[in-house]
């Protein structure tokens, strides 16, 4: 089992060229209920997230961004349209950390190790660099309670890196914690993202967090979700949140979910 | 192997602020816990055993019929010395043991099962509940007609006592565990068996372990009930002790076995249900480090 990280400048991208995107989508819908009281959560959407890209997804409430991950992720089924996956199971990261109360901080990230039949005898070593990975060296021993929230997510990172996936997903995942640690959680994010070459598809309703990590970012419409805009992020890293690059690019975002929110609100 | 992260200038500010957020519990020595859980007990005890005496001195009924506590733990004491306790508590015991642990192995089989089959629940969930509210003295003139006088009706009805109390303990907290830890079990992997071991059951321990602690107490009542209804020869369990003291008109007697039933099932109930229930609490961050 290597924990070895590629490099995104030096590794060979071709490892996987030809075989397509990692993630793609095509012309995905998703109905809960049916009849009249049928909602329409995703609507005919597709979309290609390539190898190494950080794909932000950004739009208000209702336009199915969870649903669109969970998709994605196999926890729930479409209703039209296909989803593949390339590179293996995909792993989520939810807004809550959902570490398992009753197991330490290693033993949370050694779970995801023995469902994968790894080795007890490696098992020890790769959490060790994992939770070096994610800055928590030290606390293997804690239960999750006694770390903070920031800290309990990165747990979660690590746990979610042992499943070597090469697809992460993750569903607002700082949404519940304060600003300054967001911004640092930003900052490591965006490093493992780097040293490991994953596909990242990142939900979020905070338009500055989008445009501060994402290569490109992707706007959803409200009920039903549909695809409304698609933005480029050519801002170089590393990004601060409150440089103004990121400020610009994300008042332009803004001003446009502006517009299909209020288009939603003359429809109805 | 090892993977050395680049030092970045958010290291130092991350390092910094979990520093400041991990909880650090205040140490306070273990022999200062333990009196402060204790002494309240000891208090306790004291007040039940002076309003005892005192009922005795003011003559409340016979000094030969309700004995004070210095009679009767000088009864105690005899028994104690001549072993005719002792033997009484290890037959009591044995048929505590091999009856929870029966209740045990069926409370959870069956808890499974009703939990996993939505069938089995819409057949019989509502009748677990209905069994718990059952008396179990009342299953025994059944037992003793079926099993005749014998170590199977005893254990019959301590079964029925304890495995509704435990199946319901364990069909909660499977109802209970929450979707998101599901949900993550199912990012990992751990689905069908695995779910089960790794996120189910263990996210239903603390539920699982309150059922185990009812399912004690009604087992304990159901045993001495039918160790006194109950009666084999050369078997004599503390139900029989306590109803031959009173045929024998040893009042001091009957107070001892009382005590010693009452002792038995406290320790069982505080220091092995209590004990394990405040480890878990604890483990979980149900209750502070300190307390």
């Amino acid at each position: 089992m290597s924990l070895r990280p590629r490099a995104r400048e030096t590794t060979e991208p071709d490892l996987h060229m030809g075989s397509g995107s990692a993630v793609s989508l095509t012309s995905v819908s998703k109905v809960y209920g049916a009849g009249a009281e049928a909602v329409h959560a995703v609507d005919n959407v597709s979309l290609d997230v390539e190898f190494g890209e950080f794909l932000c997804l950004v739009g208000a409430s209702g336009c199915g961004k969870s649903t669109l991950l969970n998709m994605i992720a196999g926890l729930d089924k479409t209703t039209n349209g296909t989803v593949e996956v390339r590179g293996g199971r995909p792993t989520l990261i939810f807004q809550e950390p959902a570490l398992f109360p009753w197991l330490t901080v290693e033993r949370n990230v050694d779970l995801a190790l023995k469902l994968r039949k790894i080795d007890r005898a490696d098992r020890k070593q790769v959490v060790g660099s994992l939770l070096e990975m994610v800055h928590l060296t030290g606390f293997g021993s804690k239960q999750p309670h006694e770390l903070s929230g920031g800290m309990r997510q990165r747990v979660a990172i690590a746990r979610a890196l042992a499943q070597q996936a090469e697809i992460l997903l993750m569903d607002e995942p700082f949404g519940a914690l304060d600003a300054m640690t967001r911004d640092l959680l930003h900052d490591e994010v965006e490093r493992l993202w780097q040293d490991t070459g994953f596909s990242i598809v990142f939900v979020t309703h905070n338009v500055r967090e989008a445009v501060r990590l994402a290569d490109r970012v992707i706007l959803l419409s409200s009920r039903p979700g549909r695809i409304a805009a698609e933005f480029p992020v050519d801002i170089p890293r590393p990004r601060r949140i409150e440089s103004p690059e990121v400020g610009a690019l994300a008042t332009e975002i803004t001003a446009r979910l502006r517009e299909e929110v209020k288009h939603h609100g003359v429809q109805t | 192997m090892a993977y050395r992260p680049e030092p970045a200038p958010f290291e130092e500010e991350l390092a910094g602020l979990d520093a400041l957020e991990v909880k650090t519990p205040r140490a306070r020595s273990r022999a200062r816990r333990i009196w402060s859980s204790l002494w309240p007990k000891f208090a306790a005890v004291g007040i039940v055993l002076l309003v005892w005496q005192i009922l005795v001195w003011a003559h409340w009924r016979p000094k030969y019929v309700f004995p004070g506590p210095g009679a009767a733990f000088r009864s105690l004491w005899d028994d104690v010395a001549n072993g005719r306790i002792l033997r009484a508590t290890g037959v009591t015991m044995e048929r505590a043991a091999i009856g929870y642990g029966i209740a045990l192995l069926i409370g959870s089989a069956i808890g499974i099962a009703v939990a996993r089959v939505a069938v089995l629940r819409a057949a019989i969930g509502s009748l677990i509940t209905g069994l718990q509210t059952m008396p179990s003295v009342a299953w025994f003139p059944l037992a003793i007609v079926v099993f005749r006088l014998s170590e199977t009706a005893i254990l019959f009805v301590v079964v029925l006592g304890a495995a509704p109390a435990i199946a319901n303990g364990l069909i909660s907290g499977i109802d209970h565990v929450p979707p998101l830890l599901l949900r993550a079990g199912r990012v990992l992997g751990a689905r069908g068996m695995k779910a089960y071991r790794h996120v189910i059951l263990p996210a239903a321990f603390p539920s699982f372990l309150g059922g185990m602690k009812q399912g004690w107490a009604f087992a304990w009542r159901s045993l001495m009930a039918g160790e006194l209804l109950v009666v084999i020869g050369g078997r004599a369990g503390l139900g029989f002790t306590l109803d031959s003291a009173r045929l024998r008109q040893d009042y001091p007697g009957l107070m001892a076995t009382m005590i010693v039933i009452l002792v038995i099932g406290i320790m069982i109930d505080s220091l092995l249900f209590g004990v394990l229930e405040r480890r878990v609490r604890r483990r979980w961050g149900l209750i502070e480090a300190t307390s």
